[in-house]
């Protein structure tokens, strides 16, 4: 189901079987963070609170781009090369051909969103599947990255664009409020508007809900499908730039698999795989799950990489087979 | 005079091409890139002997794309059900990990460590095939879990430390060769007519090209759609677990971070270069053997030729896009339309 035009008002506010997963979501999390809480001291603080964002603010900003694409049924596999190749090549740019930030910010930016828009044209037009296209799109850009590192591997990042993020912060009492965090979450509240009050946004449910229904209303469904690859390659550009800052360095094997913790983020949150139902604040969710899991088994001593991996993995499964179950309840209903 | 009554042709079964020249296009291509090398490396397709074994080029090549070969095997028949897996990779972490841990850590024999790790590997592939048959996943998502968590497995199991070994039999597997071919080598063609002979000789291969090609069909004519699958995802999950016994006994060691690393888009690369359409149905196993040897010959190539090892990655993705739009039937009508009115 999802919002039309014509719809009245109150039936605007998706019933609760529509919103069960992201209620579900909320409280795995709320959950989640109890257990964590009680298990470990300095878990409950607002420093940890705050560095759930601005650790997870990499994998947020991709996340935000891609539960666009999800949302309309997509996929984008090439969202963890795009912050690599975004990362080295903003570094290259600024540390060795000396160009200004002002100059080299917007042009990263705008090829992760051609790129974005090439992969559009690509399953848009000639109807590629969208996984392919991206796998291919995640390939190219590892290799362009790694091509263009210089022998060493890694650029350290000395200029102020990069530094001053880094060095200031917001006080709140005692709690240190990382720049990246906070900006994480602007990204996410401005993508959360976008979805919810303009055309552009509506269009993109639509298009999930039902392509061929999509068409026949006379949305524009090309121009919204290749816009929406824009967007998720403009924001993994995005994504690059805050590991830039993050990292302190530009990285070409930056973000390995990151598509993979994206996906489970938006997943997580709520957003239904086949597209038409989820939502931004949901995504928002998703990476804050992903962040205390990692900070409860980082908390637990046994700073245990795999264990992430396997329960991230769980918890896709989970929330996979609760999205069934429900879609099917609800197509009984 | 008797008179014999000449079947009607099928007027259903309408191919685009006679079924023979399905292969043309892949061998072409390979042909292309040995021509390709022969002209830049003179010595490109000299073989010689050494020790009883066979040296050159292209017996590396064919050595170096067995893995892949093993991978884009099980892959043909999962994407001619329609569906991908992703977490061959994965699966070559695992079956690798658990057969070195055990036969280093627990000092086991190497048969039985490596009937567990072919075990481990051929439940992953069936745990696949349930996600997707029975819970009706999505197969890029059904097999994304298994993608992501299959690697904190494999570290599980080697505790996060690359396990070396010397154990004979186990670099045998990577680095041995029978009858002067590498046994990597001979392991691919085992496997390649085994499921070959499965498919082509029994119904299977007929009941797997018609789940991919309408489900619902299939399903009506009485075939059991989602054993089918299951099947199909399980010899995947099994030829990864060969193709990670290959790839550990050939740099005698599990090393579950990097084993098989991104080796799925390779295994599907080969499969729609070998002629086998990524929506399902049709599918040609030897095209897709075809394809994994064109691969490792262009990575080759990239690598003899000097060129930086990192660009074969933009190569292959620049390949796999070209490829599909070659396949693409909006791409061709674009492509064709200057040329009049030619039938693309």
């Amino acid at each position: 189901m999802t919002l039309s035009y014509g719809t009245p008002l109150s039936r605007r506010f998706p019933s609760l079987t529509q919103q069960l997963p992201l209620i579900s979501t909320a409280v795995v999390c709320a959950l989640l963070y109890a257990i964590g809480s009680i298990c470990y001291s300095g878990f409950f603080d607002a420093s940890t609170f705050s560095e759930f964002f601005a650790g997870n603010a990499v994998l947020g900003v991709a996340a935000v781009g891609l539960t666009f694409v999800i949302l309309s049924g997509g996929i984008d596999l090439s969202v963890g090369s795009m912050v690599g190749f975004v990362s080295i090549l903003a570094g290259m740019m600024v540390e060795r051909w000396h160009w200004s930030p002002a100059l080299a910010v917007p042009a990263v930016l705008a090829m992760g969103c051609a790129f974005g828009l090439l992969a559009g044209v690509l399953i848009h037009v000639f109807e590629l599947a969208p996984f392919l296209v991206t796998l291919a799109g995640m390939f190219v850009l590892r290799g362009l990255a790694l091509t263009i590192a210089p022998d060493e591997g890694r650029i350290t990042l000395n200029h102020e664009f990069f530094v001053w993020p880094t060095t200031h912060a917001i006080m709140m009492g005692h709690a240190r409020i990382r720049l990246i965090g906070i900006f994480f979450v602007f990204i996410a509240v401005i993508a959360a508007l976008a979805l919810r009050y303009t055309r552009f946004g509506r269009n993109v449910y639509a298009l999930g809900g039902n392509e061929q229904s999509a068409l026949l209303m006379g949305l524009p469904v090309g121009r919204t499908k290749i816009a929406i690859y824009a967007i998720s390659g403009f924001c993994s550009a995005l994504a690059g730039i805050v590991a830039c800052v993050d990292m302190g360095a530009g990285e070409p094997s930056a973000a390995m698999g990151l598509e993979l913790d994206a996906i489970a983020a938006v997943v997580i949150g709520g957003t239904l795989l086949t597209g038409g139902v989820g939502t931004v604040l949901g995504t928002i969710l998703g990476v804050l799950i992903l962040g205390i899991i990692q900070t409860g088994l980082t908390l637990d001593g046994r700073l245990i990489s795999w264990w992430t991996k396997i329960v991230v993995g769980a918890l896709l499964l989970l929330f996979i087979t609760l999205q069934k179950l429900l879609t099917k309840a609800t197509a009984r209903a | 005079m008797s008179t014999t009554i000449e079947p009607a042709p099928l007027p259903l079964v309408k191919t685009a091409r006679p079924e023979r020249w399905r292969l043309l296009w892949p061998l072409a291509a390979l042909a292309l890139i040995v021509l390709f090398n022969l002209i830049v490396t003179p010595r490109f397709l000299s073989i010689e002997i050494k020790d009883g074994r066979l040296y050159g080029i292209t017996i590396d090549i064919v050595r170096r794309g067995s893995q892949v070969i093993l991978l884009a095997i099980g892959m043909t028949l999962v994407i001619a059900t329609g569906g991908v897996d992703l977490s061959v990779g994965a699966v070559m972490a695992v079956s690798g990990a658990a057969t070195a841990t055990l036969v280093v850590e627990h000092h086991w024999s190497p048969a039985p460590a490596i009937g567990v790790g072919l075990v481990l590997s051929l439940l992953a592939g069936a745990w696949n095939g349930i996600l997707v048959a029975l819970l009706q996943l999505q197969p890029i998502v059904a097999t994304l879990v298994l993608m992501v968590s299959g690697r904190g497995i494999a570290q599980l199991i080697t505790t996060g430390q690359i396990i070396t070994f010397e154990n004979p039999t186990l670099v045998f597997l990577g680095s041995g060769s029978i009858w002067g071919l590498p046994f990597a080598v001979v392991l691919a063609l085992a496997t390649l007519a085994a499921v070959g002979l499965l498919v082509r000789k029994t119904a299977a291969g007929l009941f797997i090209e018609s789940v991919g090609n309408n489900p619902t069909a299939a399903r009506f004519a009485g075939v059991n759609e989602r054993l089918v699958k299951v099947m199909a995802y399980t010899v995947s999950g099994l030829c990864a677990g060969l193709a990670g016994l290959v790839a550990a006994g050939e740099i005698k060691g599990a090393d579950a971070n990097k084993v098989g690393l991104y080796y799925e888009l390779d295994a599907i690369l080969a499969v729609v270069i070998g002629g086998t359409a990524l929506a399902g149905g049709r599918f040609m196993l030897v095209g897709s053997v075809i394809g994994a040897l064109i691969i490792q010959a262009v990575t080759t190539s990239i690598l003899t030729g000097g060129l930086k090892p990192e660009l074969t990655q933009v190569v292959k993705g620049i390949v796999v896009i070209g490829v599909c739009l070659l396949y693409s039937t909006k791409f061709r009508r674009a492509v064709m339309a200057p040329f009049g009115r030619r039938r693309a």
